[in-house]
């Protein structure tokens, strides 16, 4: 009977809301199965079920309701958990949400098909992430080092140039080892399509489209589709680095569009709701999307996730970046204030943080000084921007000499620091003597984190 | 055996027809794949069962198969090293047996080796007399730790037989002939329920202090041994790094980690680094009395609701032997998130934020299983689990259910604080919103290890500290010029306290761990300073020239200074140069 499924199409849709469809009468269905719907026009749609009792099912419907009907849809369980054909020829191509290609090209022959929500990774298998990638960023490679393996987010706002940053990113990113293999896995959910252009056309003007594979959902796609988005390029990335052993950069771009499709389905199935309407589960279903980064035991690929989201109305404790900051390593924030300034990246690097810098900086993966410069960089702009509430007070005439030190220094830190060009790409040593040039602007003995042997080393004599 | 029939599958919880005769919280086998799963409600003859692994793919119709016990731990020796996940099977087993880098479905590995021959060593002998808790033999299980085996509990009786040599953990070591003429066979695995509290004598007073070197905890806000403690923090503020160094260096003889529902790589972390960590107490390495529960945000959300059961009720076996364990949990946040999402998909009626109704119940039943205990069984043992939860707090509110129900009942609150995180400051602990309330019974302990001027010294520390608070707010609206110069004492004195002796270098091999007597000795040359800078103050002396003094870089240098070193030669030289540098201002002031 089960093998018979395949064929039995039934027409007992018994009711319809939002994305969901539900079938009566339905025989030998099993959960998370993928489902084809016909609509009465037709056209195909795919499905998954959600939720299955006896002979009840329900079915969330990936391109949406709309047009259907419950007199006139045939749906056709297909037996078969969700999966992608996977091969080598998709890099430099560019694939739609749900992983169709929409750049003209040919169709994908698959060398293998996997499930797209893979199986959780054994923590005995993995290995912690330790060498550093440059991304060319100041701001990212200093205080901030990203390693392969880390999942680090971008947290930004509305009208923040996180694409541009994105794009930089995705082109400049390398690991200082020759030899390796690298490659940019790239998942737009919910773009616009001028986004959509933006990113299709930077990638193709810089060359960067030849070591990625592209998917993009655009905002008027189905929201549903935005579930699979994700999980279909993070298994695309799976594949390239644990079965061909490249290293795999995948940006996940607007993470909070995704979690609104979420918000929509859980609505749709009259979920009791958690924080804010999210669904009480959203924890878990971010975890099983930014879980999957991370270097494993035997396996010469690594999987570096690179998510970005926006932060309604720029609150950091909405529940999508608070979530998204348990489950990842640390955070990139963008600033509105440093946007103001015309400061590009506007990275504010007081709340961010990457939780995995230490692994990847010091003596054999960047330089010995890194480590030490970067926190008395890091503890001397905190000050500089404490004085700068209390110079709005007293004014600056109050402070001291060394009060001003640090008050030049955060503004030049900004100025030169974090600011650079949207296609300067700067090496490490570049980022730290910067970082030393600019403590030569504070009185020699406030550098207390550093020991005396470095500031003998580094520290530009004046 | 009962033998159902799946009726309903919605994510990790499937209702199943047919299940008359099971019992709440017994052990089901879910589908043809025989995955596992627990009975969490019975109406009927239906039960709604959570799965601990992953459903996709099982369908209505499929079998459920009961296996007439509850969810249970095995006990026995082969546990310390062992990496679990949240149901106590062992990951590297799985790892081995699969082949893979991933966790498939329906793998069944047992928790002990079933091949290892441990060698058993008898302590008693034919014709003893023995109850349940009594040691009836020991297995040197790794370097540091003896496995002592116990008689399980209910068993009374005369040792008929006692053996020795090299056995399985499934061999008989011994028979009991109990009053009754019975003969029980005693094996060295015993199995426990683990929603069962394990029972004790008596509970005793919280008194000794747990020792973790670190110096705002143990200093301020002290855990006694068997207390209770918890680290809410937002993200980045350094909650996974002090639960760590508390693993690390405190002194428990075991510790069990529970990672529930926390990130992978940071389990990663602690798996390889655990093996690679000398112990300093033992000589060993810090995995050989260790035990890891490693239940991952992405591994099924079931496993990790009894990856804190699993966690506690090991723990309480080490402690039945008359160990020290220390138990640290990251995160019950997490674990409560479990329970809403399980209790969202009953569709049951949510209670303060959709946390279902009896989190506060459960969170309470959790914690009262730490204590320092009379252990059961003849002998006068005594044992002691502590517990420190981590919440995460969603945004960093405290006013949350999960943290607010938690402190209710925890007796110690180290208040993680992003804004110290965000300075640099670590431990990030926030020495104005923490508190412990072992203090007072513990401070004959360091009144008796340091000096009798311990609790002085801390007290007027903290006093400076709450001060500092209070006179930044006005340096905030006047700047520091305008105070008098006794405050700008303070204000320098307490600046010395958080840079020099609150703020901490988990890195510094030196630093990472300082011993009481260095912690005291460190905190007594700051409140010597203090008092000496006021007193020429006081005759005179411009508080900026106090600033100048040289003897403030020595003060910062001590926390990187070995303790022998320090208690011998560093710290009388820095006193006496407190003494002659301030008396030197008073010549020329």
């Amino acid at each position: 009977m089960e093998a018979l499924n395949k064929f039995v199409e039934y027409t007992s849709v018994s009711s319809i809301a939002g994305p969901l469809l539900i079938v009566e009468g339905v025989k030998g269905v099993a959960y998370g199965e993928i489902v084809e719907i016909i609509t009465p026009t037709g056209e195909r749609r795919t499905g998954q079920v959600l939720e299955i009792s006896e002979d009840l099912a329900v079915v969330q419907v990936f391109e949406g309701t709309t047009g259907l009907s419950t007199d006139k849809t045939r749906v056709r369980f297909t037996g078969e958990t969700p999966k992608i054909g996977v091969s080598m020829e998709m890099l430099g191509r560019i694939f739609d949400g749900k992983g169709r290609p929409i750049d003209g090209g040919p169709e994908i022959i698959p060398e293998k098909k996997m499930d797209i929500y893979g199986y959780p990774l054994n923590p005995v298998s993995r290995r912690t992430p330790e060498d550093f990638i440059q991304t060319g960023i100041s701001a990212i490679d200093g205080p901030n080092t990203l390693v392969r393996g880390q999942k680090l987010p971008i947290f930004s706002g509305s009208g923040l140039p996180h694409n541009q940053l994105a794009v930089q990113i995705a082109r400049q990113a390398k690991v200082r080892k020759e030899g390796e293999q690298f490659a940019v896995v790239f998942a737009a959910m919910g773009i616009t399509s001028e986004e959509a252009n933006f990113f299709m056309e930077e990638f193709r003007k810089t060359g960067a489209l030849e070591k990625a594979v592209v998917f993009i959902n655009r905002a008027d796609d189905p929201a549903i589709e935005r579930i699979l988005t994700p999980r279909i390029a993070l298994t695309t990335a799976e594949y390239l680095a644990f079965e061909k052993d490249m290293h795999v950069l995948v940006i996940l771009t607007d993470m909070t569009n995704y979690c609104e499709a979420l918000r929509e389905i859980s609505a749709a199935r009259n979920e009791i709701p958690g924080r804010r309407g999210y669904p009480a589960y959203m924890y878990t279903d971010l975890a099983t999307i930014y879980e999957r980064a991370g270097r494993v035991k035997g396996k010469k690929g690594t999987i570096t996730q690179l998510p970005i989201l926006t932060m309604p109305h720029d609150d950091i404790t909405h529940p999508i970046p608070d979530l998204t900051g348990y489950i990842t390593e640390g955070q990139i924030v963008l600033s509105r204030e440093l946007h103001r300034k015309g400061i590009y990246p506007p990275i504010d690097i007081l709340p961010s943080l990457s939780r995995l810098a230490s692994k990847g900086q010091g003596k054999g993966k960047t330089r010995e000084d890194h480590p030490k410069v970067m926190s008395q960089v890091y503890a001397a702009y905190a000050e500089g921007r404490n004085l700068r509430d209390l110079v709005a007070v007293v004014g600056e005439e109050a402070l001291t000499e060394r009060d001003r030190a640090y008050l030049k220094f955060a503004d030049e830190f900004e100025r030169r620091f974090v600011n650079q060009g949207k296609d300067e790409e700067r090496s490490i040593e570049e980022t730290l003597d910067l970082a030393w040039e600019l403590l030569t602007i504070l009185p020699r003995e406030e550098l207390k984190r550093i020991p005396e042997e470095l500031i003998e080393k580094y520290l530009p004599k004046k | 055996m009962v033998v159902g029939k799946i009726a309903k599958i919605s994510g990790p919880v499937v209702v199943a027809d047919g299940m008359k005769g099971s019992k709440m919280y017994e052990v089901v086998r879910v589908g043809e794949e025989k995955l596992t799963g627990e009975i969490i409600q019975l109406r009927g003859d239906r039960a709604v069962i959570q799965v601990y692994e992953e459903t996709t793919g099982i369908k209505p119709g499929e079998p459920v198969e009961g296996t007439g016990t509850p969810l249970s731990v095995e006990l026995g020796p082969g546990m310390l090293r062992a990496i679990y996940d949240g149901i106590q099977r062992p990951l590297t087993e799985i790892e081995t047996k699969t082949g893979s880098i991933f966790i498939p479905r329906g793998v069944t590995v047992p928790a002990l080796p079933r091949d290892v021959k441990w060698d058993f060593v008898p302590t008693v002998n034919e014709g003893d007399y023995v109850e349940g808790g009594d040691v009836i033999g020991t297995v040197k299980e790794t370097k540091p730790i003896v496995h002592k085996i116990l008689v399980p509990l209910g068993i009374k009786g005369k040792i008929k037989e006692i053996k020795s040599g090299k056995f399985t953990v499934e061999d008989t070591v011994a028979v009991v002939e109990t009053e009754e003429g019975e003969e029980k066979e005693i094996k060295m695995m015993q199995k426990w329920p683990v929603r069962k509290p394990r029972p004790y004598r008596e509970k005793l007073p919280p008194v000794i202090p747990l020792i973790t070197g670190t110096r705002v905890i143990d200093t301020f806000f002290s855990l006694a041994k068997g207390g209770t403690a918890a680290i809410p923090g937002p993200f980045g503020s350094g909650k996974t790094v002090t639960q760590q160094q508390l693993a690390k260096w405190s002194d428990a003889d075991v510790v069990v980690y529970i990672g529930c529902g926390e990130r992978g790589n940071e389990m990663t972390e602690v798996i390889e680094e655990f093996p690679q960590l000398e112990d300093r107490r033992t000589g060993s390495k810090l995995i050989d009395r260790t035990i890891l529960i490693a239940n991952t945000s992405n591994m099924p959300v079931a496993a990790r609701e009894a990856s804190i059961y699993t966690g506690v009720t090991i723990a309480e076996y080490f402690r039945d032997m008359g160990y020290g364990v220390l138990l640290t949990a990251d995160s019950t946040s997490r674990w409560a998130e479990a329970m809403r999402e399980i209790a969202g998909r009953l569709e049951e009626m949510p209670g303060e934020e959709g946390y279902p109704a009896y989190l506060a119940s459960r969170l309470a039943q959790f914690y009262e299983r730490a204590g320092r205990v009379k252990c059961e069984g003849s002998g006068d043992k005594e044992g002691f689990v502590c517990i420190v939860g981590a919440v995460s707090p969603p945004g960093g509110d405290f006013s949350e259910p999960v943290t607010s129900n938690t402190l209710r009942i925890v007796k110690v609150f180290w208040a993680l604080d992003a804004n110290l995180a965000r300075r640099r400051h670590f431990p990030a602990i926030n020495w104005l919103q923490s508190y412990s309330l072992y203090i007072d019974d513990v401070t004959p302990w360091w009144q008796e290890h340091t000096g009798p001027d311990w609790r002085e010294l801390r007290d007027e520390a903290m006093r400076l500290l709450q001060k500092e608070a209070q006179l930044q707010e006005i340096v905030q609206l006047v700047g520091p010029d305008a105070l008098p110069d006794k405050e700008r004492v303070i204000l320098e004195v307490a600046r010395m306290l958080r840079e020099d002796f609150l703020q901490q270098d988990a890195f510094d091999e030196v630093d990472t761990y300082c011993p009481p007597m260095k912690q005291y000795m460190m905190l007594k040359i700051i409140m010597t300073f203090y008092r000496k800078a006021l007193e020429v103050v006081e005759k005179g002396v411009e508080p900026q020239k106090i600033l100048k003094v040289s003897v403030k870089r020595d003060i910062a240098k001590m926390k990187y200074i070995p303790e022998d070193k320090f208690l011998k030669e560093v710290a009388p030289a820095i006193l006496e140069k407190i003494e002659r540098e301030l008396e030197a201002l008073l010549e020329n002031p």
